[in-house]
């Protein structure tokens, strides 16, 4: 792999940029492997990274259907927090966030890491005393979640000019988490392929995966793709909406129902805001990239859906919404809009899992799994080359749909 | 913006309806039905790439609550599958 630093930029600014060798190879495909990874997205890449690094599994191939980076970690608004509720939750995404810090070394990638606070900006009683709730839990596992007061946010977020008193959801005051932070979702996909590749893992782009295959012995046995049968005895669904899609051609059925969520970005404009602010109680989040743009995420829809698009609606009541709060945005142009589909478990806890079928592994039920992927990949990594799970995701089964023994998450993400 | 038709007052705009969920299986009698039949009851909702059905609420209208099949790739209302 070639190394990233100043000296070679410099030595390559001055040859022209002719010199870089690729990112990563683009071998022909074999007709078995290892280990298969469907899906070379944050998740896929991730586990595949640390499978080679972690456990010296390197016959891994990773099947993308479109390209690689181009699905749900490129659809997001990248940030990284661990606010979570449950026990089982805030360990692992307190890992996750302590990956994503050391990333840019580990990957000798550019991850353009912001460590910049997360501010929920509260409207209600009630949420303020699920917040309050919250950060007791998430003290015993070392993350941070402080309330502030009403003038304390508006010092911080000075764009916060909505919300007065006699308004008719009046601010009432904030919590802060300064874990949170955003980051570039290209360089975590782009330095997780690098890195992996440089470890002996296939990318392969392009390649659509039909369906899964079955042995007689009723494992797994590989995957049907558009260029012929591909053989390994362990297999990694890492798609998102489509998990169900995939897992009932052999069969599977999983508790998972794909929705839509929503994203824009507005013209950029001079920094404004530092911090990553969310309003829960109304659904919309944002922060400004360092291009100046402000990523603004909303609710989901409502009902399933596979589409890639946004509603009118939806993207409406997100801005009117906006607008109460921040009234000054009213003269911001909005440039691009977007939605990723997802999938969500009854409880809105991801599954992390070998399934009924032996061999068949699934990572699914991200919902915000993009703050989740230095951890997903890492504690999918170990499931899958040791064959039990990892401690800090040794809760979220399949099973546990099976004795009802649920890890409710609704509410600490946009799902309701 | 979808066009929702409320069995009483015909096709309106989307954002007078309230969703109220997939429709799922059909309630099994507890006292009788396996363990595995009453969980697919709990959780398992029909997740297909095409015409799903679900109920809705016409809560700004004349408040009725029906079903009906949508695409989840197009959006799109459709007829019952197997309907001509």
């Amino acid at each position: 792999m070639q190394n990233y630093s100043i000296f070679s930029l410099l030595r390559n600014g001055v040859t022209g940029h002719k010199n870089w060798s690729e990112a990563w190879r683009s071998p022909p495909l074999r007709d078995k492997y290892e280990v298969i990874i469907i899906g070379a997205g944050g998740h896929g890449l991730a586990t595949a990274y640390y499978l080679a690094k972690e456990h010296g599994i390197t016959d891994v191939a990773v099947l993308e259907r479109g390209w690689l980076g181009g699905g749900n970690v490129a659809r997001n608004t990248v940030t990284i927090r661990s606010n979570y509720l449950r026990d089982q939750s805030i360990p692992f995404y307190v890992k996750s966030v302590e990956l994503y810090e050391g990333l840019t070394k580990e990957l000798n990638f550019n991850m353009m890491h912001s460590k910049r606070t997360m501010i929920d900006v509260v409207l209600n009683y009630p949420k303020m005393r699920e917040l309050r709730r919250r950060q007791l839990t998430m003290d015993i596992y070392g993350s941070t979640y402080e309330q502030i007061s009403t003038e304390e946010v508006r010092r911080r977020i000075p764009a916060l000019t909505g919300g007065r008193p006699g308004s008719r959801l009046p601010v009432i005051g904030g919590m802060i988490h300064t874990d949170a932070g955003v980051n570039r979702h290209d360089a975590v996909a782009w330095g997780y392929a690098r890195a992996a590749d440089a470890r002996g893992v296939e990318m392969h782009q392009q390649t659509p995966v039909l369906s899964l295959v079955r042995g007689t012995d009723g494992r797994i046995e590989g995957v049907e793709t558009a260029s012929g049968t591909v053989r390994a005895k362990k297999v990694i669904v890492a798609v998102s909406g489509h998990t169900t899609t995939l897992t009932e051609t052999v069969g599977l059925k999983l508790p998972l129902r794909t929705m839509n969520l929503t994203a824009f970005v507005s013209e950029p404009v001079k920094p404004l805001v530092d911090v990553v602010v969310n309003c829960p109680d109304l659904g919309f989040y944002f922060s400004q990239s360092d291009k100046g743009e402000m990523v603004i995420g909303g609710a989901p829809d409502s009902g399933q859906s596979f589409r890639r698009d946004i509603k009118q609606h939806v993207f409406e009541d997100t801005v009117s919404a906006m607008l109460e709060l921040f009234p000054s945005f009213k003269k911001l142009k909005l440039l691009r809009q977007w939605g990723g589909h997802l999938d969500i478990t009854h409880d809105a806890s991801p599954i992390m899992d070998e399934t009924d079928i032996g061999g068949l592994f699934v990572s699914a039920g991200w919902w915000g799994g993009y703050k989740a992927i230095p951890a997903g990949g890492l504690t999918m990594a170990h499931h899958v080359a040791t064959g039990r799970p990892h401690p800090l995701t040794k809760d979220f089964t399949v099973k546990r749909f099976r004795h009802l023994d649920f890890i409710m998450e609704t509410g600490t993400t946009t799902a309701r | 913006m979808l066009l929702i038709k409320c069995p009483f007052c015909r096709e309106r705009s989307e954002i007078e309806f309230v969703y109220g969920g997939p429709v799922g299986p059909d309630r099994p009698d507890p006292t009788i039905c396996t363990d595995d039949e009453w969980l697919d009851y709990l959780l398992m909702v029909p997740n297909p790439t095409g015409p799903v059905e679900e109920r809705w609420w016409h809560a700004k209208g004349c408040g009725d609550w029906f079903t009906i099949w949508r695409s989840t790739v197009t959006h799109e209302v459709v007829d019952r599958p197997g309907d001509e």
